[in-house]
Formats: C-alpha cells, sequence, structure tokens
C-alpha cells in the first residue's frame, strides 16, 4: 500500500531524514522548506494521504500552515501529523487548534513514525 | 556510505549554516534587541539544531541545545527581556554551541564543565525572569510505545470494554474512527479478536442530520497484554475529541458489569467536550467552541455549515503578515571542492594552450588583421572571462572569518579581564577560499595580541582620557586587484623604546643601532621576539608575529605594521584574490626567462649610469628621486650567472619589500606582461630560497616565479644563494 506523503521542515537534516524513512516503506514523499512552499507543493502535487509537518518554520510556521491546509474544502480530511521536540501540551493543543491531526515527537524513531501514519491513514 | 551516516554529514553541513545564521542574528539583536523576527529566527537555528542532533544520538549537544532554547523561547515570548547581560549569555552561549557541535563532527572531547557552567547561567538567567517554567520542558520522549508489548512477557491477558465515542471535532482534525478500531484491534490476544459494536441509536430522524456531527459510538471488547495505559494509547492523538472509557473486567462472559469493575477514564471532559482546549492559553483561533455549542444545541440554524471553516479564517492572516521582511535567501548548489579544483586547473590548461597558440599564431608571420588573430583575440578575453568566473566560485565572503574573529576578541576580552568592542567592515569582500581558511591562525594570533598587548587596561584607559572600552576592528576590502585586510586596535600603541631595548638584550640588533620608527615596529616581526615580559596565557603560546609574517608571505601576501603612540597600531595584510593564478612581468635574467609578480613592482626603469653609486665591496645602489635604493643582481642572486661588472643597458625593477622598504632587482630585459598559471614547485620539485613557484609560458617552457621578498631577505642575508644549481626545461 503505498501512500502519498508531504512533509515539510525547514531542516534539510530532518527532511532527509523523514525521506529516509519513509521512501523504502514504498511511500511516495514530497518534500517543503516552510509553510509557504509546503502550500505551493500542495498545489502541485497528486493529494496526499498524510501531511507531515514542523512547527517552526521562516515564512508561514505549522500553525499557519494547517490552517492554510485546513481551509481547503479538499483538504479538510486529509490527516496531519506534527513534528515537534517539545512534548509541551500547549504546543500540541496549539497545533490541534489549528486542526492536526497528531504529532511525532522528534527525535523520531522510524517505527513510531510509521505506526503514528499508520494510525491516522490508511 | 551508511545512509545514515550520509544524512548525519548533511547534518553538519547544515549546522554551519545555522550557526551562521544564529551569528547574524545575535548580531542583529544588538542592533535591535526588540526585532521579534530576528529573535524567532535565532529561536529556530537553535531549534533545528536540537532537532537534528537528537536523531542521531547527540546527547551533549541536544541538552546544551535544549537549554539555549528554553531561554530563546522565553525572550520570544517577552518573558524574558534582551538585557545587555542577556545578550552577552546568548552569545557566549552560540560559541559554546559552535564548539559542541565542531566537538560532535570531528569526534573530538569537549570539556563538559563549560558546557555545564553555561547551562547553569542561562537556568539563572530564567530563575530571575519569573517562574522558570519552561526548564521543566524537558526534551523527554513521549512514552515509549515499545512498553506495551514487553508488559505482555509472562502473560497475564485483561478483558477490557473500551467505550469510545467521537466528538465532530475528531473528525474535522482528520481522524478515522475506523483506523483507531483497528489499532487497537490489533493489541487483541491472537487467535481472539476484539468483539466490536457499534451504536447507533443517537442517530436522529433524518430530517434533524447535521452532517457536520457525529452521532455514532463504539463499544469494544478486547482481551489483551496491554495495560490500560497502552490500550489509551491507541487514542492520543484523538484525546479531548472524543469519550473514551477503558475498562478492565476479569471474566469477559460477563462484560455489563465491567463498568464497575477499575475503571480508567483517559480524559473525558464531560459536560463540556471542549472545556480543555478552550483553556489552553495562547489560543490562535477559537474555532473549536463552535462545534460544542452546536452538539449542545441542535436548533442552531448556522450548525449546518462545517464550523471549522468559518470560525478560523482571521487567523492565517497574522500568520502571514508576520513574516513579510524575511529575504528570499540565495540559492545555492553545494559542489565538491575536488570538481572545482578540477575546473580550475583545466581551465589554467586552457590558459596555458590558448597562450601556445597566440604565440605559433605569432610565429607563423600572420597579419594581427586575419581573421585568425582577431579571433584568437577574441578567444583570449573568453579564455580570461571564463577563469574569472571559474575563480569566483572558489571566492568566498571573509564573514564567516570575521566572525570567528569577533569570538575570540570576546574571548580574550574575558581572559585579559580588558573591555573591548569589535567592529569589523567589508564582511562580503571575496577571498578565495584556501586563503580564507589559511588566514585564520595568524588573524587570530593578530586579533589576540591586539587585545593583550595593544589594548591597555580600562583603568590606564580611563586615566588616559579614553573611553574605558577598547576597540578593536577588522577591515577587509579588494584594492586594486588584490585584498587588503586591516587589523587595528586603538590602544597605547608600539612602545618603540622598549621593543629596541628588547630587541637589544635578545642579540637580535646591536645597542647602537640607528633605527628609523617603521624599522623598529618591525622588529616585532623578527624570530624570537615577544614583547610580553610575562607569557601570559593568551597570546605567549610560542607563536610569534614572525610565524605570522611568514604564512601570510606563504599566501602570497604581504604584512605591514604602523603605530601611533598613545592612538593605536594597525596591521594590514595584503593579499592575492587566488593562489592559482598571477599577474605577472615576464623578464629575462640570464639565459633564463623569470616572472616576477606585478604586485610587487611599484616601477621599471632603464638606469642612466649616472644613477648607479657603488658602495664598497660590490654592492650598489640606485639613485631615484633622491633616495638611495640598494639594487640585488637577480641572476648572481638565483646563481644563473657571474655578478655584472655594471648596469648598462640592464632593466631594473623598483619593488616594494614587506617592511615598506625599496629594493632595485636588476635583470637582463623585459619580454611581456601577462597572466600566468601558478604551479607549485614544492610538491613536485622541493623548496627553492628565492622562487615562490613555477609556470608554463606560451612556448611550453617552464619560467620560474620570483619571490621578491625571499630574494630581498637572502641579499641581505649576504651573498648570494649558491645552493641550488637549479637547470631549467627548455
Amino acid at each position: 500500500m503505498s501512500l502519498n506523503i508531504l512533509a515539510v521542515d525547514d531542516s534539510k537534516t530532518m527532511r532527509d531524514l523523514l525521506h529516509a524513512a519513509l521512501a523504502p516503506q514504498g511511500f511516495d514523499v514530497s518534500l517543503a522548506e516552510d509553510g509557504v512552499h509546503g502550500l505551493e507543493t500542495l498545489k502541485e502535487m497528486t493529494p496526499p494521504d498524510v501531511i507531515i509537518t514542523d512547527i517552526n518554520m521562516p515564512k508561514l510556521d505549522g500553525f499557519g500552515f494547517i490552517e492554510g491546509v485546513r481551509e481547503q474544502q479538499n483538504y479538510r480530511g486529509t490527516p496531519i501529523l506534527v513534528l515537534t521536540t517539545e512534548s509541551a501540551p500547549e504546543l500540541k493543543m496549539r497545533a490541534r487548534d489549528a486542526g492536526a491531526t497528531g504529532w511525532i515527537v522528534k527525535p523520531f524513531d522510524k517505527d513510531k513514525l510509521i505506526a503514528a501514519i499508520r494510525r491516522v491513514a490508511n | 556510505m551508511d545512509p545514515m551516516e550520509e544524512i548525519k554529514q548533511m547534518f553538519f553541513v547544515e549546522c554551519e549554516e545555522l550557526l551562521e545564521a544564529l551569528q547574524d542574528g545575535l548580531e542583529q539583536l544588538l542592533e535591535d534587541p526588540t526585532e521579534a523576527e530576528t529573535v524567532a529566527t535565532i529561536f529556530r537555528a537553535v531549534h533545528s539544531m536540537k532537532g537534528g542532533a537528537g536523531a542521531f544520538g547527540l546527547e551533549d549537544l541536544v541538552g546544551f541545545a535544549h537549554n539555549f532554547e528554553t531561554v530563546l523561547d522565553a525572550l520570544r515570548s517577552n518573558r524574558l527581556e534582551p538585557t545587555d547581560e542577556v545578550l552577552t549569555e546568548l552569545q557566549r552561549s552560540a560559541d559554546i554551541l559552535n564548539d559542541l557541535v565542531y566537538a560532535c563532527k570531528d569526534g573530538t572531547d569537549f570539556d563538559q564543565s563549560r558546557s555545564d557552567a553555561q547551562i547553569v547561567k542561562l537556568q539563572a538567567l530564567l530563575a530571575n525572569e519569573g517562574p522558570a517554567e519552561a526548564s521543566a520542558d524537558e526534551p523527554a520522549p513521549v512514552a515509549e510505545p515499545a512498553e506495551v508489548e514487553e508488559a505482555g512477557e509472562g502473560s497475564s491477558f485483561t478483558n477490557y470494554l473500551v467505550k469510545f465515542k467521537p466528538h465532530s471535532g475528531l473528525y474535522e482534525r482528520g481522524s478515522d474512527p475506523a483506523l483507531l478500531i483497528r489499532d487497537l484491534c490489533e493489541l487483541a490476544v491472537e487467535g481472539q479478536p476484539a468483539d466490536i459494536e457499534c451504536d447507533i441509536s443517537a442517530i436522529p430522524e433524518i430530517e434533524d442530520i447535521d452532517p457536520g456531527q457525529s452521532f455514532l459510538s463504539w463499544e469494544i471488547r478486547i482481551k489483551s497484554e496491554a495495560t490500560e495505559a497502552g490500550l489509551a494509547e491507541v487514542f492520543e492523538f484523538v484525546e479531548g475529541d472524543c469519550d473514551l472509557v477503558i475498562s478492565a473486567a476479569n471474566v469477559l462472559a460477563e462484560p455489563e458489569t465491567a463498568e464497575t469493575e477499575a475503571e480508567l477514564e483517559v480524559d473525558v471532559p464531560a459536560p463540556k467536550p471542549q472545556a480543555q482546549a478552550d483553556s489552553t492559553p495562547a489560543q490562535v483561533s477559537d474555532a473549536p467552541a463552535d462545534a460544542p455549542t452546536a452538539l449542545a444545541d441542535p436548533e442552531k440554524p448556522a450548525s449546518a455549515t462545517p464550523a471549522p471553516a468559518a470560525a478560523k479564517k482571521p487567523a492565517p492572516k497574522t500568520e502571514k503578515a508576520r513574516e513579510p521582511a524575511k529575504g528570499g535567501g540565495n540559492a545555492t548548489v553545494r559542489v565538491d571542492l575536488d570538481r572545482v579544483d578540477r575546473l580550475i586547473n583545466l581551465v589554467g590548461e586552457l590558459v596555458i594552450n590558448q597562450a601556445m597558440l597566440s604565440q605559433s599564431v605569432v610565429e607563423s608571420g600572420l597579419a594581427n588583421s586575419t581573421s585568425i588573430a582577431v579571433g584568437l583575440e577574441e578567444f583570449k578575453h573568453l579564455t580570461r572571462e571564463v577563469q574569472e568566473s571559474v575563480l569566483a566560485i572558489r571566492a568566498q565572503p571573509v564573514k564567516s572569518l570575521f566572525q570567528r574573529m569577533s569570538r575570540i576578541v570576546r574571548e580574550a576580552a574575558d581572559a585579559t579581564g580588558k573591555k573591548v568592542n569589535i567592529v569589523s567592515d567589508g564582511e562580503m569582500t571575496e577571498v578565495d577560499k584556501t586563503v580564507i581558511e589559511r588566514l585564520a591562525d595568524p588573524l587570530t594570533h593578530m586579533i589576540r595580541n591586539a587585545v593583550d598587548h595593544g589594548l591597555e587596561s580600562p583603568e590606564k584607559r580611563t586615566a588616559a582620557g579614553k573611553d574605558e572600552v577598547g576597540t578593536v576592528s577588522l577591515i577587509a576590502e579588494h584594492r586594486s586587484g588584490r585584498v587588503l585586510i586591516e587589523v587595528s586596535d586603538d590602544g597605547a600603541g608600539i612602545n618603540r623604546e622598549r621593543v629596541f631595548q628588547i630587541a637589544v638584550d635578545k642579540g637580535l640588533i646591536s645597542p647602537d643601532a640607528q633605527l628609523s620608527n617603521s624599522e623598529i615596529d618591525n622588529l616585532l616581526f623578527l624570530p624570537g621576539f615577544s614583547t610580553a615580559e610575562k607569557v601570559s596565557d593568551l597570546s605567549g603560546r610560542g607563536v610569534g608575529m614572525d610565524v605570522v609574517k611568514r604564512s601570510i608571505a606563504s599566501l602570497g601576501g604581504r604584512i605591514n605594521i604602523s603605530s601611533n603612540p598613545g592612538k593605536g597600531t594597525i596591521f594590514s595584510i595584503s593579499l592575492p584574490l587566488t593562489l592559482a593564478i598571477l599577474d605577472g612581468m615576464i623578464v629575462s635574467v640570464g639565459s633564463e626567462t623569470v616572472v616576477v609578480p606585478l604586485s610587487a613592482i611599484l616601477e621599471m626603469l632603464k638606469p642612466e649610469e649616472a644613477q648607479i653609486h657603488p658602495l664598497g665591496s660590490g654592492e650598489s645602489v640606485l639613485q631615484v628621486r633622491g633616495e638611495f635604493v640598494p639594487t640585488i643582481d637577480v641572476a648572481y642572486q638565483l646563481g644563473f650567472g657571474p655578478k655584472l661588472e655594471n648596469y648598462n643597458d640592464r632593466v631594473i625593477l623598483l619593488i616594494e619589500t614587506s617592511d615598506g622598504g625599496q629594493r632595485a632587482l636588476v635583470v637582463d630585459s623585459i619580454q611581456d606582461q601577462r597572466q600566468v598559471v601558478i604551479k607549485g614547485l614544492e610538491e613536485n620539485y622541493g623548496e627553492v630560497s628565492g622562487i615562490a613557484a613555477a609556470t608554463i609560458l606560451g612556448d611550453g617552457r617552464i619560467a620560474l616565479i620570483l619571490d621578491p621578498d625571499a630574494i630581498v631577505n637572502d641579499a641581505q642575508g649576504g651573498g648570494p644563494t649558491h645552493n641550488s644549481s637549479f637547470a631549467l626545461a627548455g
């Protein structure tokens, strides 16, 4: 089962890690560098089954990006996982208020990441 | 390479960029400490490093970055004032973070006590400003899902009843109850699948159905090895978006009674399902508030429209508006340096090839107006442009170097207890990468010297009527095809009496030597000279200014010193833009062809006999505009031939030496002026005194490139260097 995944993170290392973890699973991974780029990429790609996004990013942060995604009728139900190093409940709540489905705490291990994706996407 | 190792290497490359962004940000912060965007950028830089470091298990780096980030977060959310003290600590933290990153990268040891001490300081900053809430938020990973599986060893199964009623918010956030239930069912004991029952009793009559609402709920009976918490973890993402009751029942046959036993409630905000969300501080959007209201009040007319869309509009706008200023950043490509060097080498060959071609055209006797000659001229231009463009790839702004130096100044200031301000200018001046790398050590030494020896103590400065904060400036600029770097301080200047005395004491000069001010200043560059009476731990490390001078000279550069008592000292370094190409004057010396770097030549002249004044011992001076300049017979000096009897029909190149003096180099004739590609001698042959390198001329012959300073030193050192009978090819 191949899923289309959009991963948004301003850190190249993190994008590389996400790609390295997901691509071998047969997932089709598109990468974007910040919220604005993420929204642009979303327009161009096959509609993703899951979106993964960082919170702290230049230009448009994760909260803004999630809201930008949820504003679009087509993506109201697309699962969005937030990447966060902060396990602070406050940030999780903010992300949820913006419309995030769940979160992945960095540093993630591959299995946890995939488990989280499987939990939100078919 | 292992893909993880590869990503790790990329991580360190990214760290270098992030560290630079961090440094830039901190400098901007000094100018405007309240700029929110700068603080956010700094925060992101540290945050990204922490994130990556965590992925590679670099615990020390994570720990330090975390504390650093916590303070930045406090600053970002205005819980901490950007006082001078705070900014200083941020700067120090950035320095330590820098060292930590490099220690991790190179696998070297890092003095843990340094980072620990700084962590204490960072935490103290937060302790000052209200409750240190942030320090509590550890980078602690969330509960390991692994423990769920492990708990089952020794197998005691429990029967559970899970009641699950999603709220509309669960759907709005993209969760799917089917997937959650599937996940839950995977926890069931093998061979005993869970029993799932859907309760549809809440669905109203069809005309009353609101598509935005949730009416379904489920009861799942499951026998599992997992703990209650393990089961609850499946619903981690939907906490607050559902009613969830997990109860353990020992007798599966009587599930109805199960509820009364050992209940675990996972976040069931019963009366107002969204109460928790509402109470969180710093809410961006109040959208979720709509959902429960709609649920409680089915008559609400607007409830048919999906709640989230309407309520959330204003929020993204503010997010977008926050970041308009941030520049697009330069698009860059990473290229292996070896490839660039290969390209540069090839272009070098191209230049030589073009020169050979030009030569053959000349030799074939074609007129300048022929299309071949015209085309060749065009080719020459293009070659030169290609060459410049290729060299520009290797060029880098000196900024990174200067940033390191501002750090050296801070450290030196701390170590000496002096107050120092660093001013830098021309950071974007570009120089060859190798030059920048090899400049770091000499510059570090000069900067340390400037703070340690150059600047006075705050008390002395105040007594002298100066600002107690000393200034060290670092300036870079392009000047006539070379790069000029100036290191200056506004300290006491060179104490010439003392310098003279020390030189005498150390036997470097005789006590009755008559030296000009500039000559005394230049004594500092003599090997074995050190003015510090007590060796301070800062600059007295056995490296003297002589080493600095030698490193600069090895880069084809020159260093000058000028000092003004009471006002300060200026060291200026002049460097070539590249180490690959040289603008040279091609001259004949004896039967050989020699290249003299154009940058060294002040003027060329044909001497009148009357201008040459012989001294005793076969030496002579050239009189030019009232000054007497010692002459050097290049052919004799290099061992090409006997000493000339007279300089009739010879050409003199007036050159400037690194100490600001002049010398007259006597050569036979001038052939041409052109760019030559430098081919190192040291690798292929060995070091030859007086010779910097070699090159290949248009006719395929090898010519030596003169090292003017070395030849002047050799001449002063008495006698020619006949140590090498250097045979030339061709």
